[in-house]
């Protein structure tokens, strides 16, 4: 579906996509994860075909996007990062305007709109005016609107950023009754938590550039542990004292400012480890390796930094 | 076969405008008519008792075109600032459109093009009402109407192309009272250009708006110094949207896709 080779981005002097490499395959859902500023929006861009590469070489469906932006473009679902609804229309009115843009008939885009309307659970909102609308109903709607013309490929940038939990839910479920009926997707997001849940391979990109490429589980187990001890502790100077001892019990360790991570493939050993060696630590939780994890190793930073 | 691009984007502005035409017809004709009524008929009476009028024609008959030409301006520029700042930065509905297969350039071409159907029913309407007030004693009159859409095109592709890069919209109060309201005043509208300081008066050939005044006055008045200036004026009209289009596309897509 989407062949990038040696891809780069340049604004003036700045590197925002520096040389990457990756495809997708038909019926994957591929993610882009990294914290802001690594140069995901960048790359969905240049999918997207609405920025060209500054350098590399760009297939998307087959074809060049310098070439056939606009054919590309008409077989694509874009959620952008911001809303871009039109908030002098209403609902049901942004879902027919946007299927006009692809020159979709009239009869054909409102049979469509209504079955997105129930899709998205917006139905009971079809007349209202984009405006008063939630922040979770208005990316709905930006959804809803991207499968209007019935994607190929659908881009999702950054999707449920700034939703809360329960909306957030909602999404991925939708997402997931896409990839079911075996909808390509690409998304970026800084979230690992939506990287392990609806990708199916990713890469992880930081400065501009790919550190790491492959399953969520791949990725954890190449790079991180099975399991992790997360420990706090109430002053800095008993952190420092412990952290030689967590050194010993653990594969590695990572001491951020808050708290200390020790990456095991047995979390029990080492909780018992640390209650016998008088640690003394505030908090000791147990959970297993994650994606974050894996960029903390990596990077030496968090996803939020 | 597939509806060109641009004309998608009129299509938008259509279904966008449906719901608000009435106040929007009504603010763009009431204050070109208002003008209309207070400078043709109250001032334009003592003109005609003071001098006969200009050049020997009623003033109602002199102001008439000189309106219609600077409110289809003023509409076609106000429709270019605001709206498009809406589009690309507050709405970012403009983000939308160009990531279908409609085109920054195609984007572009329809918003001008349907500014240019808004002016052409707002000058109509001015016609329509100044033929009944006894403003337009030709037949030709007609003719001002396609005349007052060019002159409006010519801002319109300009200022769209200006605003579409614009942070905010603070400049556009500065463009319309040190831009367009002195062109409002000085290129022939209320008085002839021949009224101006000699030094100021070639400055005027190079507002676009005095070229659009002077082929509406002759169409509705009935008569031009000569054929050779009719085509003149359309020429410098045609030239300056065709700049500006150039330069309106150019900037839209580096604004929309860089």
């Amino acid at each position: 579906m989407i062949q990038g080779t040696n891809i780069t981005k340049r604004f003036g002097s700045f590197v925002a996509v520096d040389g990457i490499d990756f495809h997708v395959e038909p019926g994957e859902a591929f993610g882009f994860l990294g914290p802001n500023g690594a140069g995901k929006t960048s790359t969905m861009r240049m999918v997207g075909c609405v920025s060209q590469p500054t350098s590399g070489e760009l297939r998307i469906l087959g074809m060049d996007p310098a070439v056939d932006g606009s054919k590309i473009r008409a077989r694509l679902g874009v959620v952008p990062q911001e809303d871009s609804l039109d908030s002098e229309l209403t609902v049901l009115d942004n879902l027919i305007i946007y299927g006009r843009y692809f020159d979709l008939p009239h009869a054909e885009i409102r049979r469509r709109a209504e079955e997105l309307l129930e899709f998205m659970q917006l139905t009971d909102r079809r007349n209202d005016l984009v405006d008063p609308l939630s922040g979770g109903m208005k990316r709905r709607l930006t959804i809803g609107r991207a499968l209007v013309n019935q994607p190929d490929l659908i881009l999702l940038d950054e999707p449920t950023t700034g939703l809360d939990p329960q909306a957030r839910h909602l999404l991925w479920d939708r997402f997931y009754q896409l990839k079911r009926q075996g909808t390509t997707m690409v998304l970026t997001t800084h979230y690992m938590e939506e990287a392990e849940q609806l990708c199916d391979r990713l890469v992880i990109m930081d400065g501009g550039k790919i550190v790491t490429e492959g399953s969520p589980r791949e990725l954890v187990a190449r790079h991180a542990t099975r399991e992790v001890v997360e420990l706090r502790f109430t002053t800095p100077e008993e952190r420092d004292r412990a952290l030689p001892r967590l050194a010993e019990f653990g594969e590695r360790i990572e001491a951020l400012t808050d708290r200390v991570l020790v990456y095991t493939q047995d979390a029990g050993k080492v909780v018992a480890l640390v209650t016998d060696g008088e640690l003394h630590p505030e908090s000791v939780y147990e959970r297993r390796g994650t994606l974050e994890d894996v960029f903390l190793i990596l990077t030496g930073r968090t996803l939020d930094d | 076969m597939a509806t060109p691009t641009a004309l998608r984007v009129v299509e938008k502005e259509w279904v966008a405008w449906r719901r608000l035409w009435k106040a929007s017809v009504f603010q763009a004709t009431i204050s070109p008519l208002l003008f209309l009524a207070a400078m043709g008929l109250g001032l334009g009476d003592l003109v005609n008792k003071g001098s006969g009028g200009v050049n020997g024609v009623d003033y109602l008959v002199f102001v008439t075109p000189g309106l219609m030409a600077a409110s289809a301006m003023m509409q076609g520029a106000g429709e270019s600032l605001w709206p498009v700042l809406g589009g690309v930065k507050w709405m970012r509905t403009y983000h939308a459109a160009v990531s279908t297969p409609v085109s920054a350039g195609a984007l572009f071409a329809g918003h001008v093009i349907w500014i240019s159907l808004r002016v052409l029913l707002s000058a109509t309407v001015f016609l329509i009402v100044a033929v009944i007030l006894g403003g337009v004693p030709s037949l030709w009159g007609v003719l001002a109407i396609p005349a007052a859409v060019l002159g409006a095109s010519v801002f319109a592709a300009a200022l769209n192309g200006y605003a579409v890069t614009q942070e905010s919209d603070i400049p556009f109060a500065v463009i319309l009272r040190m831009g367009l309201f002195p062109l409002f005043l000085f290129s022939g509208t209320f008085f002839p250009t021949s009224r101006l300081p000699d030094w100021l008066q070639p400055v005027s050939w190079f507002s676009p708006l005095w070229h659009a005044v002077e082929l509406c006055r002759a169409a509705t008045t009935g008569s031009a110094p000569s054929a050779g200036s009719i085509v003149g004026h359309i020429a410098f009209l045609v030239a300056c949207l065709a700049a500006g289009c150039w330069w309106g596309v150019r900037r839209f897509t580096q604004a929309l896709t860089a």
